[in-house]
């Protein structure tokens, strides 16, 4: 123990136990870490929706506070009216592609039509929803991130709150209402547009009928799958806006703080997004929804 | 015991009705990543009397920017008082521990200047302007255009009334932000480095532009900067901090005399130590109490 084998005093490196020990402990402390990370985004964010709730009750309940129309309708055309492009080009693709690649096993059961269930119950349970939130996570969250981050680092929050006038009333609830509201009419965009996908790859490249197509998908579409749809996309909107917002507002370190948050609200986002899906999912099986 | 009548000075000698914010006592310590704390505020006790304008003085990293962030309640001090008497109030009120709601209306009785000029990027210099007036106020949209061009015409910007921030210079900014800091008619104005960035004739023109405010506004203003030329410009009193705690608070001629003196005559190592940063000396207790540091030693050792 007083010193390595050739008699220097250099210290004698620790054996293999104890290394693993130390890398063990090394784990166990970065996995703590993580879990205390995690933990206590999950409290802030649950922090900003308590708040922005409680903006939204004194501004439409009690009256007590001004609401802000304007940057409401201002945010919704920001994040909803400007991503209708891209959602409907990317679902009306979705929709082509799962046509396409359901088409040979179909097929080869004789059953080509159903290509136009599949299509439309994917599109309007899962699909619309879902691709949508990821595609305006990327276009509308990591934008607000990056926006607040810099208004972050600019003093323009300070000033607010110097000016007695509330940061989470006016820059956090418009955008999460917004989002929350236009991923939600962005869905029932989405469940058009990719059905019409998979229509256009129905009866322009598998030769099914434009009346069977049509019948088809309006006997395989319930009311429950539409408005389960809808009530994902509203969840989904809130945790995209939640994680923006939060990632914005936590913004340190000038620009590369703000890319820093821009990258994570996107891929925290996606993470979200897929794991709370994958709830809703497991909930509508185990209780038939 | 040395150091009592020294401390006396701190506090201003007009009756307590006159003063119109008391900072007794603050202490704000800040931790960092490795779980170390750092006391940046260490018992700072100062008064602020009304229609002054106070210059808070000190090197980088003395605490002014937090003393100014602990005033405005933009941090919560960990301990101590920051009393705000404005007109309005019978009495004292003291922020620390205060909730939003009631920070809020001590807040609309005062203005800020930050060191950007810490503008809203995505409206024009009159909707800045406008802002603080149209959330805080029920009054018609033409009554509050009609204060905005006042607000802009006090401080000369109002042919840029339809620009956006990023169409100024860095003078530009600074009054825009003035204007909006004076849009609620405050009675208290908070300077943060309102010279830092500037050449010598803007930063000239932005120190007669708060002088004329103070005087015709008949507002209290403290000043955060280490702009001498500047604070002896615009002070009528000044407080210089060093290491989280007050050097000494006294007038401007107080300060001009200090500063004046040949550094021989000067026995205490406060008074030194005020001595060099005043006149921007290279040598002398604040360049001695950085050291050399442990790198610089270690080369020194080996050679």
């Amino acid at each position: 123990m007083s010193g390595s084998p050739d008699g220097s005093d250099a210290p004698a490196s620790p054996g293999r136990p104890v290394r693993l020990i130390e890398s063990a402990g090394h784990a166990t402390y970065g996995v703590i870490g993580a879990v205390g990370r995690l933990v206590r985004q999950l409290g802030g964010m649950g922090y900003l929706l308590f708040d922005t709730a409680a903006c939204v009750f004194r501004g439409l309940v009690l009256r007590t506070d001004k609401f802000g129309w304007s940057a409401l309708a201002a945010q919704m055309v920001r994040v909803g009216v400007k991503s209708i492009p891209i959602i409907v080009l990317v679902q009306v693709f979705i929709g082509i592609i799962l046509a396409l690649q359901m088409a040979p096993t179909l097929e080869s059961y004789g059953q080509i039509g159903t290509v136009a269930n599949i299509v439309a119950i994917a599109m309007f349970r899962e699909l619309g929803p879902l691709i949508s939130a990821i595609v305006l996570s990327g276009f509308a969250g990591a934008s607000i991130a990056a926006e607040i981050g810099a208004m972050v680092e600019s003093e323009e929050i300070k000033a607010l709150r110097a000016h007695a006038l509330n940061p989470i009333r006016f820059l956090i609830m418009p955008r999460i209402l917004a989002t929350v509201i236009m991923l939600t009419g962005l869905a029932v965009i989405a469940d058009v547009v990719g059905t019409l996908g998979g229509y256009l790859a129905g009866c322009g490249v598998l030769d099914i009928s434009s009346n069977v197509y049509i019948e088809n998908t309006r006997i395989a579409v319930t009311h429950k799958d539409f408005f389960t749809g809808l009530v994902k996309a509203g969840v989904f909107g809130m945790l995209i806006s939640l994680i923006a917002c939060y990632e914005g507002i936590h913004v340190t370190g000038g620009a590369v703080g703000v890319g820093r948050a821009t990258t994570a609200t996107v891929v925290r986002s996606i993470v979200a997004l897929i794991a709370t899906d994958c709830l809703f999912t497991v909930f509508f099986y185990l209780y038939g929804v | 015991m040395a150091d009592e009548p020294r401390n006396r000075r701190i506090m201003a000698t007009a009756p307590p009705e006159d003063v119109i914010i008391s900072v007794r006592d603050v202490v704000k310590s800040f931790t960092n990543s490795d779980g170390e704390s750092f006391r940046v505020l260490d018992g700072v006790s100062v008064d602020i009397v009304r229609g002054e304008t106070l210059v808070v003085m000190g090197g980088s990293g003395c605490g002014k920017s937090t003393l100014l962030n602990c005033l405005i309640g933009e941090l919560p001090i960990d301990r101590g008082h920051v009393r705000y008497r404005t007109k309005e109030m019978k009495h004292a009120v003291d922020i620390a521990g205060m909730d939003d709601r009631a920070l809020n209306a001590v807040r609309k009785r005062f203005g800020i200047l930050f060191q950007s000029g810490a503008l809203f990027n995505s409206l024009t210099v009159a909707e800045n302007v406008a802002l603080p007036l149209r959330e805080h106020s029920y009054v018609d949209a033409s009554v509050i255009d009609i204060v905005v061009t006042l607000k802009l015409q006090q401080v000369k910007m109002l042919p840029h009334r339809d620009k956006l921030p990023s169409q100024l210079s860095g003078g530009q900014k600074k009054r825009a932000g003035l204007a909006r800091a004076t849009a609620l008619d405050p009675e208290i104005l908070f300077y943060d480095e309102p010279s830092a960035g500037l050449d010598p004739v803007t930063s000239a023109a932005i120190d007669d532009l708060m002088m004329d405010l103070s005087k015709k506004l008949h507002v209290t203003s403290v000043v955060v900067t280490h702009e001498m030329d500047s604070a002896f410009r615009i002070a009528d009193r000044m407080v210089m901090l060093d290491k989280g705690r007050v050097l000494r608070t006294g007038t401007r001629a107080d300060f001009e005399s200090l500063r004046d003196k040949p550094v021989e005559s000067l026995t205490h190592e406060d008074d030194r130590l005020m001595h060099q940063f005043l006149n921007g000396a290279t040598s002398g207790p604040l360049t001695d109490a950085e050291g050399t540091s442990e790198f610089e030693n270690q080369l020194m050792i080996h050679g």
